[in-house]
């Protein structure tokens, strides 16, 4: 019964943030709306038992997807106006995409219907949870690609420090050593000036 | 868990990590050091090939093999690597800010290519692969402020995604018709079903374009001479030489240990491929004016010769591949290594062929020095190049694919002229400005040491060599 309720709730939300993507005047809140349509799918994936899919969705499009379209957004001068102004040119192909989708929907749900499609591959049916297993994979069996995966990440950060990075020979760092050396007769100066006369600094 | 048998790339591994940390701690000041230290580590580690390395067979279940025919590639990729870090040692140290960097991201690029040579399972190979472009991309656009390199890094960058895309399309095909990664598994997927099913057929048509495209041959080769071209030229060195092995050998053991039954599907795909580029490679290298273009165009030439070893297939044409990838590095690098000496008196390095002209009057060492190179790449007899293309003639003719070994013949005729009319300008010429002076003595020993090599002296290798690779060969079947 919960589970039920569990599911037209997420299901409902997710649609209902997804159509929002779409209408938002905005495109920030769009964003925000998509996150929120991230989180509701991730929900439904948690129903089916698929924990691992659910936490990359939110870690990957969430985490890490979400915000760089927040980012570009914020950082590019788009011009929405102008983009939704072309809304009824681009009416025919969006509508044409839909119909696609539309037919391939149709032919999922009949096909569905005739039956499952796996070849005999089922996966063996186990009381390990799924994170457990692919974490039990990864640090056992694929260790070796995992630790070289690694590393192309490691490349890939070195290699994006080496192209953008240059040492500016204007760049006045932090000394804590001369900051914790000084003394407070070096750096306070009692004064008393005349009236009307004002500072000599 | 024989910790023993990767020691190789355990060494390159953490010696890239803590150098690393030097070069970001100390800057540009921990340039000689890293460099030298980099040497060390490469040496070093060729060293640890010796033993378990070579022995020990397979590793973390199946996905890596340490067997003679890694340790032979890595002894190879890892001599190319050193030669890569001591040039760019030169070249970079009057005005770079990262050059501390260079040897690190070498070393990591080796160690990807130490996994692609030896691994035996569809994942390892791609990660391996993966490894080893990344940095490349890095180092291809190492001079960012050179518009060339940019460009270079980029293109290469865009194409390399592609290929990786179009592998990994392949090797998802072949995993969803066959159920495993798994070299081996594949091999006995293709035995029971034959080249009939078109998925797999079409698996072993994408993995075959990802891996033609990195070892440049035709029709993937679009990107090798603007690459070749724009990037610094010690890094054009290191590509025409380790990654080039790395990927040859590459292609062997998925052509002979994964796709072995298929031998029929793969021969034609190879058969055109080394044609194609030992024609392409001869023909299009006649209208090049930049010497780097050249030698790109040669490279991609000698990869078709490399190919026809692995269309013979079995122990004598993996072999005879192995011996060709072995003297091209040494002819390859020891050509770059004298492109390096051409610098105008500013020394601003100097890339057209026309500068070449004269050469043996100004500096006759130099010359004769490249015109051995440029012999031995056109593969004319008494030369060490010679031997190499011989020996995948006969794997081809053993094999009864004549019309094959006339066709690469007469490829050799036509590339032949391209080499010559360098060592004509070098020789018969009105000699130009003059080269700078100097030069590190270390490069001009290299020179020296590579046409050595390359000479008719180089035939007292043949028995020591054939040995080494004849062994590397037999490990794979």
């Amino acid at each position: 019964m919960i589970a039920i309720f569990a599911f037209y709730l997420f299901a409902t939300l997710t649609i209902a943030s997804s159509v929002m993507v779409i209408f938002a005047r905005n495109p920030v809140h769009s964003v925000l709306w998509l996150i929120l349509a991230f989180f509701n799918a991730a929900g439904l994936m948690l129903l089916l038992g698929a924990e691992f899919i659910a936490m990359l969705l939110v870690i990957v499009y969430v985490g890490a997807v979400a915000v760089l379209f927040l980012f570009i957004v914020m950082m590019l001068d788009i011009d929405f106006a102008a983009l939704r102004s072309g809304f009824t040119k681009n009416l025919p192909f969006g509508l044409i995409v839909a119909l696609v989708l539309l037919a391939e929907i149709v032919v999922a749900v009949s096909a569905w219907k005739a039956g499952p499609v796996t070849g005999g591959a089922q996966p063996a049916a186990t009381t390990q949870p799924n994170i457990e297993a692919v974490g039990e994979l990864l640090y056992t069996r694929f260790l070796f690609p995992f630790e070289i995966a690694g590393l192309i990440l490691l490349v890939a950060m070195i290699g994006a420090i080496v192209l953008t990075h240059r040492s500016r020979g204007d760049v006045r760092g932090q000394k804590v050593s001369r900051q914790v050396d000084r003394r407070p007769d070096e750096a306070i100066k009692n004064l008393n000036p005349a009236v009307g006369e004002g500072m000599k600094l | 868990m024989n910790f023993a048998a990767i020691l190789p790339e355990i060494i390159l591994t953490i010696g890239a990590l803590v150098l690393m940390m030097v070069a970001a701690f100390m800057g540009r000041r921990a340039s000689a050091l890293c460099s030298w230290s980099a040497v060390a580590l490469l040496l070093g580690a060729a060293m640890a090939l010796l033993g378990e390395p070579q022995r020990a067979g397979a590793l973390f279940g199946g996905l890596i093999a340490a067997d003679g025919f890694g340790a032979f590639g890595k002894l190879l990729i890892y001599l190319c690597a050193a030669v890569a870090v001591v040039i760019a040692h030169n070249w970079f140290e009057r005005d770079f800010e990262h050059a501390a960097e260079y040897p690190v991201l070498i070393l990591l690029a080796v160690v990807g290519m130490s996994v692609m040579v030896s691994a035996t399972n569809l994942m390892s190979l791609y990660v391996g692969l993966e490894l080893n472009s990344l940095a490349a991309y890095v180092l291809a656009s190492y001079r960012r402020t050179d518009e060339r390199s940019a460009e270079a890094g980029l293109k290469y960058f865009v194409l390399g995604a592609l290929a990786s895309g179009i592998l990994l399309y392949g090797i998802s095909l072949l995993y969803g018709f066959t159920g495993t990664t798994q070299f081996d598994g594949v091999a006995a997927a293709f035995l029971r079903d034959g080249t009939g099913s078109i998925g797999l057929l079409f698996g072993l048509v994408f993995t075959l374009a990802g891996l033609a495209f990195k070892i440049s041959a035709v029709p993937f080769h679009m990107w090798t001479p603007d690459v070749y071209e724009g990037a610094p030229t010690p890094v054009t060195a290191f590509f025409a030489s380790a990654p080039k092995v790395a990927a040859m050998l590459l292609g062997v053991r998925v052509c002979l240990d994964a796709l072995g039954p298929a031998i029929d599907a793969w021969r034609q795909i190879m058969t055109f491929a080394a044609l194609a580029s030992i024609f392409l490679g001869a023909v299009a290298a006649y209208g090049q004016t930049n010497i780097k273009r050249l030698l790109a165009y040669s490279s991609i030439n000698n990869v078709g010769f490399a190919l026809i070893g692995l269309v013979a297939g079995g122990v004598a044409g993996a072999s005879s591949v192995l011996f060709y990838m072995a003297v091209y590095v040494v002819m390859t690098l020891g050509a770059f290594l004298c492109v390096l000496r051409m610098k105008n008196e500013n020394g601003e390095p100097l890339e057209g062929i026309d500068s070449l002209s004269g050469l043996s009057q100004s500096r006759p060492g130099l010359a004769a020095a490249l015109a051995v190179f440029m012999f031995s790449l056109a593969g004319i007899p008494p030369l060490f190049g010679f031997w190499p293309k011989l020996m995948v003639f006969n794997a081809a003719v053993a094999e009864g694919l004549y019309p094959l070994a006339v066709a690469g013949i007469l490829g050799t005729v036509i590339g032949a002229f391209y080499y010559l009319k360098i060592i004509k300008v070098m020789y018969f010429d009105a000699p130009g400005a003059p080269y700078a002076r100097g030069g590190s003595g270390l490069e001009g020993a290299l020179i020296a040491l590579a046409a050595l090599v390359v000479s008719p002296l180089g035939y007292l290798l043949i028995g020591p060599l054939g040995q080494l690779t004849a062994n590397a060969a037999g490990s794979l079947f």
